[in-house]
């Protein structure tokens, strides 16, 4: 698996390249791009500035992996989150699995976004136009991470 | 000593984020450890109130109330996670 925290952008066609050199039987990839938008609670939004704690994050995120792998097929898996200063189009996570079919890296590649977005430490605070705010956490956030409890 | 650290709104409304402090004696968990830094009033007790949505870590694994707390250990206190 990778973690990759990083300030710079990332492509995910090179990323996906990547991954699926190394394995002739993969016969899926899923991916996820989270991209900055330029609005949020019904106000504009200038910038975004991602704030994260160093070595937990890329902790939690292995772990996270980790138990995506124990319930799904998965061959290979990688996480890339930006941290810094985000202008609206930018992106901002990328996730991407392989497996041989399609059932285990959707399932996989969802089940480990939800609980990147309840577990991992990452904060946002955003400009708008009435000033910067702290992002506060979504209950829908917390109610997707939590319905994985009761699959699998 | 203990590393105590602090992220994002706390970070901002304490105007610090990081310290070392030392343990006093019969403190021993993480719930004694917040209740030490809200004796220093002000910011520090209006930041880690009790009301306020908050999480913990100890050795960067999250953490509640009642994890045990020992000389060396890295603590972090932060608001509920926002990332993705």
């Amino acid at each position: 698996m990778t973690v990759r925290i990083q300030s710079d952008d990332f492509d995910i066609g090179a990323e996906i390249s990547q991954l699926r050199r190394a394995n002739p039987k993969i016969g899926a990839v899923a991916s996820f791009v989270g991209v900055v938008r330029d609005v949020n609670e019904g106000d504009a939004v200038a910038e975004m500035t991602l704030e994260h704690y160093p070595g937990m994050t890329e902790k939690s995120i292995e772990d996270i992996i980790t138990q995506a792998r124990g319930r799904w097929k998965v061959f290979d898996a990688l996480v890339v989150h930006r941290v810094g200063t985000l202008k609206p189009t930018e992106q901002i996570v990328l996730v991407i699995v392989t497996s041989a079919h399609r059932g285990d890296a959707f399932a996989a590649c969802e089940f480990i976004m939800d609980y990147l977005k309840t577990r991992a430490p990452f904060w946002k605070k955003e400009t708008t136009p009435s000033g910067a705010r702290w992002v506060d956490a979504r209950a829908i956030d917390d109610i997707a991470a939590e319905r994985w409890r009761l699959k699998g | 000593m203990i590393t105590v650290l602090y992220f994002a709104r706390l970070r901002e409304g304490l105007g610090t984020g990081s310290e070392q402090i030392a343990l006093p004696q019969g403190v021993c968990d993480l719930d004694g450890v917040r209740a030490l830094l809200i004796a220093r009033g002000g910011a520090w007790a209006q930041e880690l109130a009790g009301n306020k949505a908050l999480r913990a870590a100890v050795n960067q694994a999250m953490a509640s109330g009642d994890a045990p707390v020992a000389d060396g250990d890295e603590i972090a206190f932060f608001p509920p996670v926002t990332g993705g």
